[in-house]
């Protein structure tokens, strides 16, 4: 009796270990429309966006009472094949126009997706420029240790255009997979120099010098946002890109170091 | 040998009167393990886009990434031989005030997230780090970006399985042995060669295969402190992260062609050793 009790018990955990790993996505939505006027917006942008979305988010849920804003910070190209896998999100931020493509393609985007921002890239050196950059060009110092970008993530495509834009050829002793990355290098002095956004930049104020050049004209990263197809909660998505779009949301962001579109 | 052989003998007859049939509720759990390991392997296999791996495979930056990655893994798998097992013998063997949190410290990059032991590294190693610094002074050496620095960030990761398999095996053996050797003239460092060592053996072939293992697949610490530049210090794993942000299909064929040659290589470092036994 006690045998046969136990393996009962056993097999009961285990088909209830694995509906718990399956059915993960499944009991999201259940949570969702279960609560008695609590409601989340669930928003997935990319990771340059942290800083200002969070806030932006706390201030959304002040003027919707019982509502909760979860965020899921990551890479663009990340994000984009989460979204296309079919994961519950209501709206997409992404850092440039292709990955929001990939998405909109997919036929995964309510309406059409607007440019809410725009960020430069600018030179990131350590603190006291040990490399004495000044300009672009001095990236291409043969002794200068330099930090890019790898080409497949959008600053990385975006370094690529500039240098170009340039008519320079500079040989990075790494290319990171994405500009945090580009900005740990460069704060811990392993990097002379690495291009970043301007945003990343100042968020590392103290730590890292920003320098500005021109041809980060030609080379400029848009942030569309749009509401999803499939999003569970479509009336307060669109509500949430209106509010990012609005003048607090432009305020927050140009706070942050971005440019409006 | 007759001593051990006997004993052998005798476990196996054991073992035939534990079997029969196995219990369900051993079975149930195993099986589930099993599917819930196997299954995402499945995935790969099945989303694999067949027809264009071969002129995927054919790209000379793929077979660069493979040579890297099989190359940094043994050489990071022999200095963790090298220092891992001395370390275990000590552990095991040599009875010193604070034993217990050195065997804790040993353990630490089993815990600590790859990308903060890359961090870590950068700290000491790198180009201002507290050892790094002086390196570059004296002698010239810079670490990060380099080959070398992949070699030592595998070696970070994967050097406590080898420790903890190999100490493992030393307390499991038999001291008797090594105490007999002692009492008949043998100094430490004989009996550690002919006897201790050779009664580990078994041990320290896993912690290798678990190692070598691991500092394949490394990827944290190795982008965080070697950086990512093709030929020089871009792993397959490497590889593989920046493919699955533009391309991945070719991620998925990247994946399978790590996932064959480390299985291909274990099942034939396997059947070589169980053969030699």
């Amino acid at each position: 009796m006690l045998r046969r009790a136990s393996v009962a018990a056993v097999a009961a955990l285990s088909l209830a270990a694995l509906a718990a790993g399956c059915g993960d996505t499944k009991d999201d939505k259940s949570g969702k429309s279960g609560g008695s006027g609590d409601k989340t917006l669930t928003v997935f942008a990319a990771a340059s966006l942290t800083e200002t979305f969070t806030r932006l988010g706390k201030d959304f849920e002040g003027t919707h009472p019982g509502l909760k804003v979860r965020f899921n910070f990551g890479g663009s190209s990340a994000l984009a094949q989460q979204i296309t896998q079919g994961a519950p999100a209501d709206v997409f931020a992404a850092a440039s126009g292709t990955t929001m493509k990939t998405v909109a393609d997919a036929g995964d985007v309510s309406g059409q997706p607007t440019v809410f921002a725009k960020n430069r890239l600018v030179i990131a050196v350590p603190k006291g420029d040990p490399g004495k950059v000044h300009a672009l060009a001095d990236l291409a110092g043969a002794k200068l240790k330099v930090v890019l970008c790898a080409e497949q993530v959008p600053c990385g495509a975006a370094a690529k255009q500039a240098l170009a834009a340039a008519r320079l050829t500079v040989k990075p002793v790494s290319q990171e997979q994405d500009v945090k990355a580009v900005l740990t290098k460069v704060r811990l002095g392993e990097a002379d120099a690495g291009l970043v956004y301007r945003t990343d930049a100042k968020a590392a104020t103290g730590q890292v010098e920003g320098i500005e050049f021109p041809e980060s004209a030609k080379a400029i990263n848009s942030y569309p946002i749009a509401s999803l197809a499939k999003a569970p909660q479509s009336a307060l998505a669109k509500e949430f890109v209106q509010y990012v779009l609005s003048q607090p949301g432009k305020a927050a962001l140009s706070e942050a170091g971005f440019e409006s579109p | 040998m007759t001593v051990l052989r006997g004993r052998r003998a005798r476990r196996g007859e054991a073992a035939d009167r534990v079997r029969g049939r196995p219990p369900l509720v051993l079975m149930l759990p195993a099986l589930v393990g099993l599917v819930f390991l196997v299954l995402p392997l499945a995935g790969l296999l099945v989303r694999a886009p067949w027809g264009t791996v071969g002129t995927r495979l054919g790209q000379p930056q793929v077979l660069e990434a493979l040579r890297l990655s099989l190359v940094s893994a043994t050489i990071a798998t022999g200095l963790c031989l090298l220092f891992g097992v001395p370390l275990a013998w000590l552990l095991a063997r040599v009875p010193f005030p604070g034993v217990r949190l050195v065997r804790a410290l040993v353990t630490v990059p089993l815990v600590l997230p790859p990308v903060v032991g890359g961090v870590a590294l950068l700290l000491v190693l790198g180009r201002r780090g507290l050892v790094g610094e002086w390196l570059d002074r004296a002698f010239g050496i810079t670490l990060p970006f380099t080959t070398s620095g992949v070699v030592l960030a595998e070696t970070f990761v994967a050097m406590p399985f080898l420790v903890i398999s190999v100490e493992g095996a030393l307390r499991a053996a038999d001291t008797r042995f090594e105490e007999a050797a002692a009492t008949l003239g043998a100094g430490r460092w004989t009996v550690f060669r002919r006897v201790t060592l050779p009664m580990a053996a078994p041990g320290v072939l896993a912690g290798a295969v678990l190692c070598w293992s691991r500092a394949l697949g490394e990827f944290g610490a190795t982008i965080t402190f070697a950086g990512n530049f093709p030929g020089r210090t871009q792993t397959m794993p490497l590889a593989v992260y920046l493919a699955l942000e533009t391309d991945p299909q070719a991620a998925i064929v990247l994946s399978l062609v790590l996932l064959a040659v480390s299985v291909a290589v274990l099942v034939a470092l396997r059947d070589r050793w169980t053969g030699a036994a």
